[in-house]
């Protein structure tokens, strides 16, 4: 049916006004928002209520989504809910299916959210939380929610497609060619940092390590018990995985005191060595043993965990006690991560306001399985609001501990030594207090040998979140127990996006290689999925060994690097969806993921010429590779060096960081120059250009007028 | 009035049950069911088991990636 006939149809009768109850309800919200933030701007000096943060960031959250996303589904993308969603034109069953708005919200916010927004919130939070917290909120407004939007209404108008293709289609082969193999890069270093996440959170903890390796046999054991005992019988099994992950907490509390302590107690390396080997095998051992059950499980858990957080801060009301702005925010020397407030703030708190993986997700899965387009808004928009509010409660549980502790657990351990004493001193040299006897007592009451030099943002978020919830559930006793879950749950995210990312890689690789050499591409073949297998694990496995064993600590040298390649995935994504909108015929609205993007462009940018160039070696890489190279020939150890081998290994690192980030941002900029000459020719083309949208088929779901007529010769 | 609270639990009980098995995928297999039921009346249906492992299969081929 020609699209035009249709034309006078699709006016929506639409209320131009609001009544005057909803009137007032907005109102209402729009002034509780605005006096928590006039609350957070006016506290100058006294500590205020953690609750304060959540009323402001709530507030934002239901304006914006209640205005600001009708406005881009109305004016930029209008979705319309007479056509068919690919979900209802190829259902399938299995891929494609019509799936209920609320439970796919829950799929995607389960995709899309993980350790992400509860690490880099966390390392943030050096700089106050203030500087933080607007920029979650703002940036999830305006770029992030916007972006997953976006990306999930483009792959869903292209019956799902996969943001690499939409690049080659859309942009041209230089830029999707460029868009893949960033997308693969990206992803080795987001899944080597996490990992390294996870390594410095177990690291000479048996509780931790024990806990968290029961998560095997108990994923294990979910996968026999689905696969043979009780085929198909999930939420049965994942209560049963659930209650014994919480045993394996427990039990982690008696292994630390009895004689297997040791055989849990592991070094870095020795860790980083186990979870390449975990990686390996997970990805070539069937999804239905290992995968597919601790997906399950982490989706519970995730769940539960952060619905029990936001109970948490609201009930028990912590006080911020970090700064609302810390010195280090201008100065740049903050021993976390190293540079000024913009750009680096932007780059560490990337998941939670502006999440390029996202996009990854956004185009392939979920849109396959949207049954109106009209519920784009609630599921691109909406879960990206939900990922960000966890990332202010991880925000706020950093910021409630105390800024000595936070530092003595934060800052490279080449700076604060490994004693109490020698982290005590070196936290006064920054400017904070905290006593040796505090820093044992706090490492005592979660049980831990010590907290010195946790960085990572796992060990400082189970610290903040056993503060927060022993204050409402158990009391002090229960601490350790509360501390060990935060740990185990973050542990739990990140493997299970090891796992999946392991394979998602396999896959690519398989794919690429396969153009080189076929056998290598044929997805049942063996050797070539050990191969493929061993290369992505070897490739994050490098980063992962680096992190661990960096002098100038991993956390502090990886996280801009994986920051920086987050937001540059963004920038590809924000890249393909205004050059859509302009060969759409839509230039008008182009700023709505234009602006977004020149703001990432410009973040990531300046990062990446800083870490390239700056001459301040805390900061550029190429300048630290030449202080400490200049050191070797010298025949100087340069602290926080030890050994002659440590500064080698500094200057290997830098070396590979540094040009790690020139090769992204020249593959980004490959992209963008496609694009952009892409939407000139859009832009000067007499007609529209050709994209690759799927054409108009009308749908017969749950449409309103059709409703009885009864469709001859389908059933319904 | 525990008549009508009663109700109230079972209503919102069944409603997180349905959540849950639609949000893990339990349900997935009646739909199945019900699908081949429609489509191929003829033909014999796989039971739980057997679709269990055609899904394992599917999952194989198609991996999922997990945000950060």
């Amino acid at each position: 049916m020609p699209e035009t006939v249709l034309q006078p149809a699709l006016e929506v009768p639409e209320k131009s006004r609001m009544s005057p109850r909803s009137m007032l309800l907005w109102a209402v919200v729009a002034l509780l928002g605005a006096v928590a933030w006039g609350v957070l701007a006016l506290a100058r000096g006294e500590r205020i209520s953690a609750v304060w943060l959540v009323v402001a960031a709530l507030g934002s959250y239901a304006i914006a989504y209640r205005f600001y996303s009708r406005f881009l589904a109305r004016r930029v993308l209008e979705p319309d809910d007479r056509r068919a969603t690919p979900a209802e034109r190829l259902e399938d069953g299995v891929d494609f299916h019509p799936t209920d708005k609320r439970v796919l919200l829950g799929h995607h916010f389960a995709a899309i959210a993980g350790a992400g927004p509860l690490v880099g919130p966390v390392l943030a939070a050096q700089m106050g939380y203030l500087p933080g917290t607007l920029w979650i909120v703002a940036g999830v407004i305006f770029a992030g929610a916007v972006q997953d939007m976006v990306v999930l209404f483009l792959s869903m108008r292209r019956d799902g497609t996969s943001l690499g293709q939409m690049a080659r289609d859309e942009i041209g082969r230089a830029g999707g060619a460029a868009a893949l193999v960033a997308v693969f890069a990206i992803m080795i270093i987001l899944l080597g940092v996490l990992a390294l996440v996870v390594v410095n959170a177990l690291a000479h903890s048996p509780w931790g390590t024990f806990s968290v390796a029961m998560t095997i046999p108990i994923a294990l054991f979910m996968g026999f018990w689905l696969h043979r005992i009780r085929p198909g019988r999930v939420v049965e099994t994942s209560f049963i995985g659930v209650a014994l992950l919480l045993m394996a907490i427990v039990g982690g509390s008696w292994v630390q005191n009895s004689s297997l302590a040791s055989a849990f107690t592991l070094s870095p390396t020795t860790l980083v060595f186990c979870l390449v080997g975990y990686g390996f095998v997970a990805s070539v051992l069937p999804v239905w043993m290992l995968l597919a059950p601790r997906d399950y499980l982490s989706t519970f858990m995730k769940i539960g965990t952060i619905a029990l957080l936001a109970v948490g801060v609201v009930v028990a009301a912590p006080v911020l006690r970090a700064d609302a702005v810390s010195d280090f925010a201008t100065s740049g020397a903050g021993p976390v991560f190293a540079g000024s407030l913009f750009p680096f703030l932007f780059i560490t708190i990337a998941c939670g306001a502006l999440s390029g993986f996202h996009a990854l997700v956004s185009s392939g899965t979920t849109p396959k399985l949207i049954r109106k387009e009209s519920q784009v808004r609630l599921i691109g928009y909406g879960a990206m609001l939900m990922e960000s509010f966890v990332a202010i409660m991880a925000l706020i549980a950093a910021a409630t501990l105390e800024p000595g502790l936070y530092y003595a657990m934060n800052a490279p351990a080449g700076l604060l030594g490994t004693t109490v004493e020698s982290a005590s001193h070196a936290v006064a040299g920054l400017g904070f207090t905290i006593t040796p006897d505090q820093l044992t007592q706090a490492a005592k009451a979660v049980e831990e040998q010590s907290l010195i030099a946790r960085s990572g943002g796992a060990p400082t978020l189970a610290v903040g979140m056993s503060e927060i919830f022993s204050g409402v559930f158990g009391g002090t006793a229960m601490k350790a127990f509360w501390y060990h879950f935060a740990i185990m749950f973050e542990a739990l995210f990140i493997l299970t996006t090891v796992d999946a990312g392991t394979r998602v890689g396999r896959f690519m690789l398989q794919d690429m290689l396969g153009n080189v050499w076929k056998p290598v591409g044929r997805v049942n073949w063996k050797p070539g999925i050990w191969l493929c297998s061993g290369l992505v694990v070897a490739a994050w496995g490098y980063f992962l060994h680096s992190g661990a064993t960096d002098p100038l600590g991993g956390i502090n040298q990886l996280f801009p690097l994986f920051g920086i390649a987050n937001q540059l995935l963004a920038a590809i994504a924000l890249t393909v969806c205004t050059t859509v909108l302009v060969k759409s015929g839509k230039l008008r609205w182009a700023w709505v993921t234009g602006v977004p993007l020149a703001w990432v462009v410009a973040i990531t940018f300046t990062a990446g010429w800083q870490k390239i160039f700056s001459a301040d070696p805390r900061v550029g890489f190429f300048a630290q590779r030449f202080r400490y190279a200049d050191g070797i020939d010298a025949g100087r150890v340069l602290a926080p060096a030890r050994t002659p081998a440590d500064m080698h290994t500094v200057v290997t690192n830098s070396t590979v960081d540094g040009v790690l980030i020139a090769l992204f941002l020249l593959l980004v900029a490959v992209v963008i120059v496609n694009a952009g000459i892409v939407c000139v020719r859009a832009v000067r083309a007499p007609g529209r250009l050709p994209t690759t949208e799927a054409p108009y088929v009308e749908s017969r779901l749950d449409v309103p007028e059709r409703a009885g007529e009864g469709l001859v010769g389908v059933r319904p | 009035m525990t008549r009508a609270l009663g109700a109230a639990v079972r209503r919102w009980a069944r409603g997180v049950r349905w959540y849950l098995r639609e949000l893990t995928g339990e349900a997935e297999y009646d739909r199945y069911r019900e699908r081949q039921l429609h489509r191929h009346p003829l033909a014999p249906v796989p039971t739980r088991r057997e679709y269990e492992v055609l899904r394992a299969r599917h999952r194989e081929a198609h991996p999922q990636g997990r945000c950060c």
